[in-house]
Parts: C-alpha cells; structure tokens; sequence
C-alpha cells in the first residue's frame, strides 16, 4: 500500500495582496495569472507554505477575480508562508518576478478573518463610445427601473437574471467624446457584473454600445450600508 | 525592403478593441516573461536588420518551441539586430483580421511590438512538421506579401524556411525565397550580415544593382543557403526527376546543412519566455546533446542531426539553475534523441536530485531506451514519490520488426525493464509502436497485444497488485527524406486502419488483461497526407496552395484536418502531371531514381543510406544484421564527419555539479 503523504505544517504568516491588472495584460484570464503568480512566488523565493497531499500546493486563496478583458487596480489574494517575511520585502520580490502589467500594488500581513467576506462590493469604470447626451437618460431610465432581467451563457447554459438589485450607484459623466459609466457594484448571487449592467442598459433603456467597451475596477471592499462608499479591505 | 524612414506603426491599437471578440486573447498580446521589445532602428550604426520569426502553428504549440526561442534570443543580443514573433492566428481571429477596420484587413502581426510582418527584412519559419505549410501560406498572405516567391517585390520580405521539415522543401519550393538546412544558431547571424551588407550598399553609390535577386545570390553563392528559383528541375517521361540543376552562374550544385559544434559555448534558452497563455509544454527544458547515432531507421531526426554533441554536466547543470531561476518553472526536461545516451546521464541526474532535493523542482527525461539503468535514472528524478507513469518506445511489436528498423530490444529486455519499474512502485508503463513500417504484416502488427498483455502480467506478478497499467500508443510511419526508408512504399491509411482495428479487438477481446491496456492511435489518413508533403517534389506545391484556397489550415489538428480536401486538391492540383497521391507515397523507389532532395546535403552518403535499406531488408528476411552506435563502435561510414567536417563530441568530462549555496 502507498504511503500516507507527508502532513504540511500550518503557514506561520499569511499576507493579502493587492495587484492590478493593467493595459493589454488586461486579456490575461484567472486561470492564466494564477499560473504566472505561482511561477513569480517561485522566482522571488517567497517561502511559501504548502497544503497537505499527494500533490502539495502552494497556500494561495484567490477571490473575485476581474472578468478577462477588464482592467483592474484593485484585485486581492492571500498567500500562507512556512517563515515569516516583512511584506514591503515580498512586495518588491513579487513585482520583479512578475510580468509589467501585473502589479503588485500592496501587500500587508493579513488581519484575520476572510478576505473574500470583506469583498462586498466594487467601484468600476466603463469607457463607452457613446454620445453623453444618449447615455444619460438611459442611465436614468436604468435607475427608475424595478428591475433589469438579462440573460448570459454560464457553465450551466444560459441563464436569466436581473442585473438591477446589485447596482448601488450608477452615474454617466462625460469622457472624451464619449461616456464613462461610474458604477458601484454589490456582489451577489449570481453574480452580477459590470458587462450585465450594459445588457441591462441595452434591455431596459434601449442603448446601443458599440465596439469593446474598456472595463476598470477601481476598488473592491466592504461597503458601508449609510454612504455606499467602498472600504479598504487590507485595513478593517 | 529598405529601411523605413520611421518604425512601423504597432497595429495593437487596431487589434485591441477587438480582442474581446476572439479566444483566448492573451495568446494575441505578447508581453511575456523574458521577451524582448528593441526600436525599430536599433544598430548604432549602419542598418538595423529584421527578423519575424513565426513558428507556423497556434501560440500555445509555438511559444514553447525552443528553435523558434534559440534564435530569437541569438538574434536579438546583437545590437543591431530586431526579432520578434508570431504564431497562427485561430479561424476566429482570422476573421477578425481579415475584415479588418476602417484602415483595411490588420495584417499578420507580432505579438512583441505588434509590428506588421511586411516591414520585417526576413520572415522566418520553422518547420517541425510538414502540416504546417498550409499555416505558412496562410500567414505569408495575411502579411499582405504575395503568395509566389516569383511574384514579390522590392518591398517584400525574405520568406524563409528552416527546421527538420526543410530538409526537403521542394513542395513549398514556389512559396519560399530560400530555404537552410540543419542547425540554425549561426547561420541566421550570417544572413543577417549578408542582409545588412546589403542593405548598406543599396543606400550608397550604385544603390540600385541591390535588387531582391542580388541578396538572394549573395546568399545562395555561401553554399549553405538554399534559393529554389535558381534550381530548375527537368522531368521525365515516367513523371520521375530527369535533373536538378542551378540555372545561374555561381549557384553551387548543392546546399550543405549546418552543424553547430562546441555546444557548451550556445547555453540557450538563457532567458527562457514564459507565456502567461497556457500552452503545451509549461516547462524548462535543456537539450543535454543534438543528434542521434543509434541508427534507428525510421528516424529522420536522428539522421540528419548527426553527428552527436553533448553539452557537458557543468554546462547542463548551469543551465538548469539559470532556467529555473528566470522563468519560474519548477519542472525541468532534459532533451535529446535519446537523452539515457549521454556520456554522463547517471551523474547528471544522481547531481541534480540531489541538488533540487527537498524543493519542488522536478526532473523528466524524455525519450529514453528500453533498459533497466533508465529505471535506475527515473528512480533518481523521482525521489520526491510521485511514481506514475514511465514511457517506453520499442516502435516495432515483433522482433522481426524491431530488426528491420536496427532498433534492437528483445522481448527479455523489455520485459525485464518494466518488471524493475513495476517492483519499483512504477504503476504505470506506457508503450509507443509504430504502424506500417515496411515489410510488416497483420503479425507484427498483433505482436504488440502479446507484448503488453506479458508487460501486464510481470507487472501484476512483481508488485502483486492488480491495479496496473499498460497504455500503447501508436502511430502511423511516414517515409522521410534522408533516411534509408527514403525509398520505402508507405501503407496505405485503409491497411493501416484495418490492421490497427484487428489490434484493437485483439487486446478488448482478453478476458485477464484487456482492461489493463489502454489504446491509443490515430486514423492513417493524415498520415497519407503527411508522407505526400515529406517525400513530395515542386508539383505538390499546387496542390499544398488550393488546400489552402479552399479553407485548409491548421492541419495538425484532428478537428481542422480534412482528408477529403487533400485528396480533391490532389487531383485538380496533380492534373496533367501524370503522377497522383498514390505515386508520392504507397509507391516504392528505386535506387537509381533520382529523389527530390537529392541537390540538398544532409551530409549522409546516399549508397550508404541504399546499402541500410537493403540491409533493413535483409534483416525482415531473417538475416542477423545490426548497425551499432558510433557513439560507441567504430564508425560506419555514413558519410556525415568527413562531408560536413564535423566530429562526435561527448564526455565523460569526469566533473560533478556541486551543491548550490543558498542565497
């Protein structure tokens, strides 16, 4: 009989991490850069901790990662070490080890308690070529509607949904010759995401986008219920 | 083709808002670990020279290429010297491309700097296998460059191809502007400098002598350039070549392969790129030595890379750490045609198991023989536990077969080696087999259920578990140029089926062992196809360009092969010929006729290679003839050392690798 493997001791430090996701690495899908940053973990030496198993694995928790093709500032990790390292170091580290595009922008020792919890909600920018004088009556329209069913492919086949509930905040603003959207995004179930509020807008206010929109997260965090306002998740 | 006042303008403005719409777009935006972005005009004097160097299939077969790595990285530490790459586009994004913007179709692009392949002075292409010339075709149009070599202009970059598959470039003989044989490392510098030259020149007085024509004498003259429109090829009656001839003053009567000697002074990859697109090697891999004499008659490869080169243990060694350290990959595969044949393979890997001990580094060795000391060696790469499969290929199901082909393992031996693997925890062995090499029957073809059915049976006997396993895989022989099986009839695919289908039921009709065995083979129809492109002359090159018109892309890929598409375009591109489909691969040759890539030298003496094949022959009839290694025997006279000036190069070097003190 094959051997029982070898048990893994516990991580002695955990550290949460802000990266961005920035300019044509913005095409790099989750699958893509969890592979790109066990192989920076390697590169910078970090001494990371391993789970237990026939097939050990680097102590990496994920969460809410930004659909390929957006543009992120403000995408989190977790990472378990087997010795304690200061995290400016790590920081440093990781930054040389990875690719320009993927930044590391933070990394603090974390705080206890899940970091996916802590990521309640997210502040997005949405680049459209649309006249503001268009977008703006149908980001009213969008606002006054009880709801905004939309419909996307999913692993399970297509599914409908209503995209309204999760919208905390949506205003249109002038940008160029076009409009950005300034969308405050609460995460549920199912997820709702910034591409459905522009399904919506199409379904509901009838607007018309043309062409790729560019899609930036600015924040992720927890959100306070009274203000909308978005918290820092590395401090809280 | 001079150079342009200012850079090309980057078409990834262009691209970008578009990329949304395509699969897997990251494999479309370069920025890979390692990669290198030089200006355009980067010499700090004089011309700056420019590659595009395409590997002619997707991005996640291309990228982990390691010619296609070598040279770029080569190239680019000259100071004067720009290369980038580029990969076949998927029909999506072909699409895409070509319906292109306001501006027009976006051409074919590099994923470094996205800078259009036309402005480049050479677009290069690497051939591993003949599938990808539909590729080629495909991406040389999308570049906007015409098609015909004969068509192109001044403006056009140098189409060029390299890698085992032009060793015989007859059938893309009127799509290339020339073609190199052999080992790549140097002489792409030496084109390079022939380029710039004459880019020079053509700015200065009497500018207007260097034409297109004038670079590509200039390369031919060298000997080691292949330019087929200064060769005219005379037919006979019977539809067989009459002559190769050069058409011109100058041009020499044969093109001589390169040889690159002293491996330990080229250690790359040094700066291996590491996609952020998944692709189908995620590994590093160092070549432990180039070139094979085990004499293996089936293998092109091992024929035309001769003679063999070892990188010493120091060298390897120093190569691994570094590969490790700038990329990031934990696993790391040793390469060779035979990597368990290196001089010192037992302390390369007893050295660096010990020196990756404790890490999560792991070691792999492909293509190794059918003997227990590689048990011994896999033993040593896996002494962190993870025992799950070993691969063995003895090609040839019966002893008669594995005569024929000089690759001689017994049935003992192979049994004794999986019966070590077994008792060593091993719980799985997988076995590679040829089908339809030549003189084979039904017999040999079934020899193989015999063989794994008693690999089977050892293996439930040593370990005394019955969870072990046995996968066979097989594929279909395709007769290569500049082997002795040159002049081999191929199976037809019908037979080749037939006799892989009576293989299968075979082993799914065991009650004991059936379940045991895993099967796996392809169809015998791409096969067909392959062996037309490999041993086809100029005439194939029409029917390769209506494949292509009719959609034909991407034909290395089960899902994107079409067969039926071959075999029309054979017909209609064949027509008035006088030879068919059938001429350029079931037929047999003879040994007076004279073979398409005859003018093109791989060093290998052609009455030797004739003399191997009756040999081949000879030993299918039972006589007792094997070609040993002149790794290790005396030589054989295959002609290679003498004609290229070349020599073996091995160890032992008797040094180890010390441990690595931690930073």
């Amino acid at each position: 009989m094959r051997d029982q493997p070898e048990q893994q001791a516990p991580p002695v430090q955990r550290l949460r991490i802000r990266y961005a996701k920035r300019g044509r690495l913005r095409f790099t899908s989750h699958r893509d850069f969890s592979r790109a940053f066990e192989r920076a973990i390697f590169r910078a030496r970090v001494p990371m901790a391993y789970s237990s198993g026939f097939n050990p694995h680097p102590r990496i928790s994920y969460a809410g990662a930004a659909p390929t093709g957006s543009a992120s500032e403000a995408e989190y990790l977790e990472i378990g070490l087997a010795e304690t390292r200061d995290p400016a170091s790590v920081r440093a580290a990781l930054e040389e080890a990875l690719p320009d595009g993927l930044d590391v922008v933070e990394v603090v020792e974390a705080a206890g308690g899940s970091l996916a919890d802590l990521l309640e909600a997210s502040h997005w920018l949405l680049d459209l070529e649309v006249d503001p004088q268009v977008a703006e009556p149908a980001v009213a329209a969008f606002l006054a509607a009880d709801a905004a069913p939309v419909q996307r492919m999913t692993k399970k086949g297509l599914r409908e949904f209503d995209c309204r509930a999760a919208v905390v905040a949506l205003a249109a603003v002038p940008h160029g010759a076009g409009t950005r959207l300034d969308l405050v995004l609460r995460h549920a179930v199912p997820s709702v995401r910034p591409d459905d509020v522009l399904a919506g807008l199409a379904s509901v206010a009838s607007l018309e986008i043309p062409g790729a929109p560019l899609l930036t997260r600015l924040a992720q965090g927890p959100l306070d219920p009274v203000t909308g306002q978005i918290g820092d998740p590395l401090r809280g | 083709m001079s150079a342009p006042a200012s850079a090309p303008e980057s078409v990834f403005g262009r691209l970008e808002p578009r990329l949304a719409s395509v699969s897997k777009p990251i494999q479309y935006v370069g920025g890979e670990l390692n990669s290198t972005v030089k200006d355009w005009d980067c010499a700090p004097e004089g011309e700056t020279v420019h590659w595009a160097l395409m590997y002619p299939d997707a991005y996640e077969v291309g990228l982990p290429n390691q010619g296609v790595q070598i040279l770029y990285e080569v190239l680019n530490e000259r100071d004067w010297i720009v290369a980038e790459r580029t990969y076949a586009v998927w029909p999506d994004m072909e699409r895409v491309m070509r319906a292109g913007d306001a501006a027009g179709p976006i051409p074919q692009f590099t994923v470094d700097a996205h800078r259009p392949v036309r402005a480049f002075d050479l677009f290069g292409f690497s051939f591993s296998t003949e599938l990808g010339y539909t590729n080629m075709l495909n991406a040389v149009d999308l570049a906007g460059i015409p098609l015909h070599a004969a068509d192109r202009g001044e403006d056009d970059p140098i189409v060029l191809a390299g890698g085992h598959a032009a060793f015989n470039p007859e059938p893309i003989a009127a799509f290339i502007d020339a073609a190199v044989l052999g080992d790549g490392e140097e002489v792409v510098l030496a084109i390079s400098e022939v380029v710039r030259e004459w880019k020079q020149e053509k700015n200065g007085p009497g500018g207007s002598a260097m034409t297109r024509d004038e670079l590509l004498r200039r390369l031919a003259v060298s000997g080691g350039v292949y330019v087929p429109r200064f060769y005219d090829v005379v037919y006979a009656e019977d539809g067989t070549i009459e002559a190769v001839v050069p058409n011109r003053p100058g041009i020499p009567f044969r093109v001589r392969k390169h040889t690159l000697m002293d491996l330990d002074a080229w250690p790359y990859p040094s700066k291996p790129l590491v996609p952020l697109a998944e692709t189908v090697h995620e590994r590093y891999s160092v070549e432990i030595f180039r070139g094979c004499t085990r004499g293996c008659r089936f293998c092109q490869a091992g024929m035309i890379t001769r003679p063999v080169r070892e990188r010493s243990i120091r060298t390897i060694g120093d190569m691994v750490e570094n590969g490790i350290r700038k990329s990031g990959f934990e696993e790391v595969g040793l390469l060779s045609l035979s990597s368990a044949d290196h001089t010192e393979i037992g302390e390369v890997a007893k050295d660096l198991a010990d020196r990756y001990e404790g890490s999560n580094v792991s070691l792999s060795l492909p293509s190794t023989r059918v003997d227990a000391f590689n048990i011994t060696l896999a033993n040593e790469f896996s002494r962190n536990g993870r025992r799950s499969g070993l691969t063995f290929a003895p090609e040839g199901g019966s002893e008669r077969m594995r005569r024929v082909i000089n690759k001689m393992v017994t049935e003992e031996d192979l049994i004794r080696t999986v019966a070590t693997a077994y008792s060593h925890g091993w719980r799985q062995v997988k076995l590679y087999f040829m089908c339809g090499l030549p003189t084979e029957t039904d017999e040999d073809v079934l020899a193989i259920a015999e063989l794994a059915k008693q690999v089977i049976a050892k293996g439930r006997e040593v370990s005394g578990r019955n969870d072990i396993r046995c996968t066979v895989s097989i594929g279909g022989f395709v007769p290569k140029a500049h082997t002795p099986f040159q002049w081999a009839g191929q199976l037809d695919h019908e037979t080749t089926d037939e006799r892989l289908k009576k293989l299968r039921d075979t082993v799914r009709e065991d009650k004991r062992f059936g379940r045991a065995i895993g099967f796996r083979y392809h169809d015998g129809k791409p096969g067909t196809i392959e062996g037309l492109l490999s041993r086809g002359d100029r005439r194939v090159g029409a029917i390769i360009e209506q494949v292509w018109r009719d959609g034909g892309r991407f034909d290395g890929w089960s899902e994107h092969f079409s067969y039926e598409r071959w075999v029309a375009s054979a017909e209609t591109g064949l027509a008035g010929t006088g030879v068919d489909l059938d001429w350029f691969t079931t037929r047999e040759r003879e040994y007076d006729e004279v073979l398409p890539w005859d003018h093109l030298d791989s060093g290998l003496d052609k009455d030797w290679l004739w003399a191997d094949w009756e040999d081949a022959l000879a030993a299918a009839e039972g006589s007792d003839i094997e070609v040993e290694d002149c790794r290790w025997t005396p030589c054989y006279d295959c002609g290679v050392c003498p004609v290229m000036g070349t020599e073996i190069q091995i160890g032992p070097t008797g040094q180890r690798l010390l441990p690595l003190s931690v930073v």
